[in-house]
């Protein structure tokens, strides 16, 4: 099986700082990791690859840096990665990003299956998955939880609703996406860490995937982020004073009021 | 402090971390609770090539040295000593093989230790010979095509778990320790079994058994090195593994230091967190300096031995010696820190301070170890050196 796996680069924090005046985040100090959604896409691909053969192909798109990640990649079991980086790309909303991506996974011969994590930690769409499949006209699954088979151009997979479990058997090529409940990634091994330090990590630019300018990057974007913020915390609270009883009834008649009992 | 690691032991030392962290610590006061062996964990450490640090690269292991294992054994014992000593047994249940054993014997097992497929031990240890290695009962008889075994080896680590035993046994009565040979010996033999699994007070985690030979038929391939040359050998193993347990202890005391460090910074009387109190501070400032003082000892040994020395007996009983005393003082001062609560086991520290305590006595007594660093003293004084 021909897999690959879409990673992002994200801050390896919950407690980002924003530049109220740029309202774009503070990104010094902090460490940046796997986007933890994507560890799970890389181990179930790394598992695919070891029941049926085949290779794994990590793709990313981002700023050079994101070459450590892949290196990581390389290191969990990566047959080979591909960094999208070009300055042409930078500012990307996640409908520009999937097409930067899908041109990007046209050019790689043969593949059978694109997974992604469910979203990522710091943009939190989950739309990158299936913008992804759109673009590449192929068929999209969310939330799986496990794969079952995977026969030649074919996969019986489950995957996560409200209330249950759907069994779905999916033509491939497919693009899925994988929840956490799917496996557990291994821990990076001495020989692929050794293997991740030699490695080449090809970028490839604008230029090189042909792409259309327009289409990428903040040009390419269909949205705008006007502005980021936290919402202020209100809180309406209120002591009953009085002595117990006066306070249950108080409190009772409150209840009424606003329809609870 | 810099201790001037290479890459591969920045790296090594760094993964034993993450997995200390990641998989042991959620896990370890349930692992000791119960007396449970660490098969999740040994299956993770072999995952990530641990186990072939200590296996040359012609066998499938990455060829590291003495440092490499005790920077690992370390960042696992920080964690949990039950576990690293687990990890480390089967370092020196294999250290006959690559270093005594021939081609056949390395190609046969060393790729599947390397791998972590299967864990070694080694036996030594009997009910009358303990720190008196001299007093060995269990025999190797000389029969056609090879040796029965008969005896019982006692307190052996990955006894019943380890499928590769390296075990000590006398093939000459009347030769005293020059009578005795190494085998290795494969765990299902018909005549080897298992006795008695030990209940400890520390390194609970870690498997302690009786090993039984009974009739035990060993095929003559597997005799390691000469007839007669056990005791060397063992010798040899133990000034090699030693400064492991030093690393052992050097991970107990410092896991126990940052947790006291961390206690004293949060738990609050008389209105300041108890790290304000001059008591306190230097409790804790004579903590840090055994600890240093002890892994500066560990790694400055350890590289002595890496550098290809071939008398390092000194050397090496001293990284376990004073290693091992400090590990003792310093979680038995961490307890102290704790105060009440540190005796509790709803913490850690009385579980580092119980897993402490074997440090001072497995692989030599530190008495004995005492006893053998004067006794080199003396002779290079003789010597003039």
């Amino acid at each position: 099986m021909n897999i690959v796996v879409c990673l992002k680069q994200v801050p390896g924090t919950t407690q980002v700082k924003i530049n109220p005046q740029t309202n774009t985040l503070i990104r010094q100090d902090i460490k940046n990791i796997v986007n933890p959604f994507d560890t799970y896409a890389l181990e179930e691909g790394v598992r695919l690859k070891e029941r049926y053969g085949g290779k794994v192909t990590a793709i990313s798109m981002g700023p050079p840096q994101a070459e450590g990640m892949l290196r990581e990649a390389i290191a969990a079991g990566a047959d080979q990665t591909i960094l999208l980086s070009d300055r042409a790309f930078a500012g990307a909303d996640t409908l520009a990003t999937a097409y930067t991506l899908a041109q990007a996974i046209k050019k790689i011969e043969g593949y059978d299956l694109v997974i992604c994590g469910r979203q990522t930690i710091d943009g939190d769409t989950g739309q990158v998955g299936p913008e992804l499949a759109e673009e590449l006209g192929l068929p999209f699954i969310a939330y799986v939880n496990k794969i079952e088979e995977t026969t030649t151009g074919q996969m019986r997979i489950q995957r996560m609703i409200e209330e249950g479990h759907e069994l779905i058997e999916t033509p491939l090529p497919a693009v899925i996406s994988v929840v956490k409940e799917i496996n557990v990634p291994r821990l990076p091994s001495l020989r692929g860490i050794i293997k991740a330090k030699d490695a080449i990590i090809p970028v490839w630019t604008a230029h090189n995937l042909g792409v259309d300018p327009s289409m990428v990057g903040l040009d390419g974007s269909a949205t705008r982020v006007v502005k980021i913020f936290f919402p202020e915390r209100v809180r309406h609270g209120e002591k009953l004073q009085g002595d117990l009883e006066d306070q249950v009834a108080s409190l009772i008649e409150k209840l009424r009021k606003s329809r609870v009992i | 402090m810099e201790y001037l690691l290479n890459e591969q032991q920045k790296l090594v030392k760094n993964l034993a971390r993450k997995i200390a962290e990641e998989r042991i610590l959620p896990v370890r006061a349930d692992l000791d609770e119960r007396e449970e062996f660490p098969w999740a964990i040994m299956k993770d450490l072999a995952d990530s090539d641990l186990f072939r640090i200590f296996v040359p690269e012609e066998y499938e292991g990455l060829g590291g040295g003495c440092l490499d294992l005790c920077l690992i054994v370390e960042e696992l014992s920080r964690v949990c000593s039950g576990v690293a000593v687990t990890y480390a047994a089967s370092a020196l249940g294999s250290f006959a093989i690559r270093q005594f054993g021939t081609e056949e014997q390395k190609k046969k097992y060393l790729p599947d230790i390397a791998a972590g497929k299967r864990l070694t031990a080694f036996a030594l240890t009997e009910a009358s010979a303990g720190t008196d290695a001299t007093a060995l009962r269990t025999t190797a008889e000389k029969v056609a095509g090879g040796y029965v075994l008969n005896g019982t080896k006692q307190f052996i680590t990955n006894g019943g778990e380890a499928e590769i035993y390296t075990v000590i046994a006398l093939t000459d009565k009347t030769k005293g320790p020059r009578g005795a040979s190494a085998f290795l010996v494969d765990k299902g033999t018909p005549g080897f079994s298992f006795g008695k699994k030990e209940k400890k007070l520390g390194i609970r985690a870690s498997a302690t058994i009786e090993l039984i030979f009974r009739d035990c038929f060993i095929p003559e391939v597997n005799i390691v090195g000469r007839e007669g040359m056990g005791f060397i050998q063992t010798l040899h193993t133990l000034d090699w593994s030693r400064p492991g347990i030093g690393a052992q202890a050097v991970g107990v005391a410092q896991g126990a230091l940052e947790a006291a460090v961390d206690y004293a910074r949060q738990r609050v009387q008389f209105g300041h967190p108890i790290i304000a109190l001059p008591a306190v501070q230097t409790i804790l400032a004579d903590m840090a300096i055994q600890v240093e003082a002890a892994r500066a000892l560990v790694y400055a040994v350890a590289r002595t031995v890496d550098s290809g020395a071939k008398k390092i007996t000194e050397e090496s009983a001293m990284a376990k010696v004073f290693s091992s005393d400090v590990a003792m003082e310093v979680t038995t001062k961490a307890v102290q820190i704790f105060g009440g609560a540190g005796y509790m086991r709803d913490f850690p520290v009385e579980k580092m301070m119980r897993d402490a305590k074997i440090t001072q006595i497995y692989e030599g007594a530190n008495e004995m170890l005492r006893i053998t660093i004067a006794a080199e003293l003396r002779k290079r004084r003789g010597r003039r050196e």
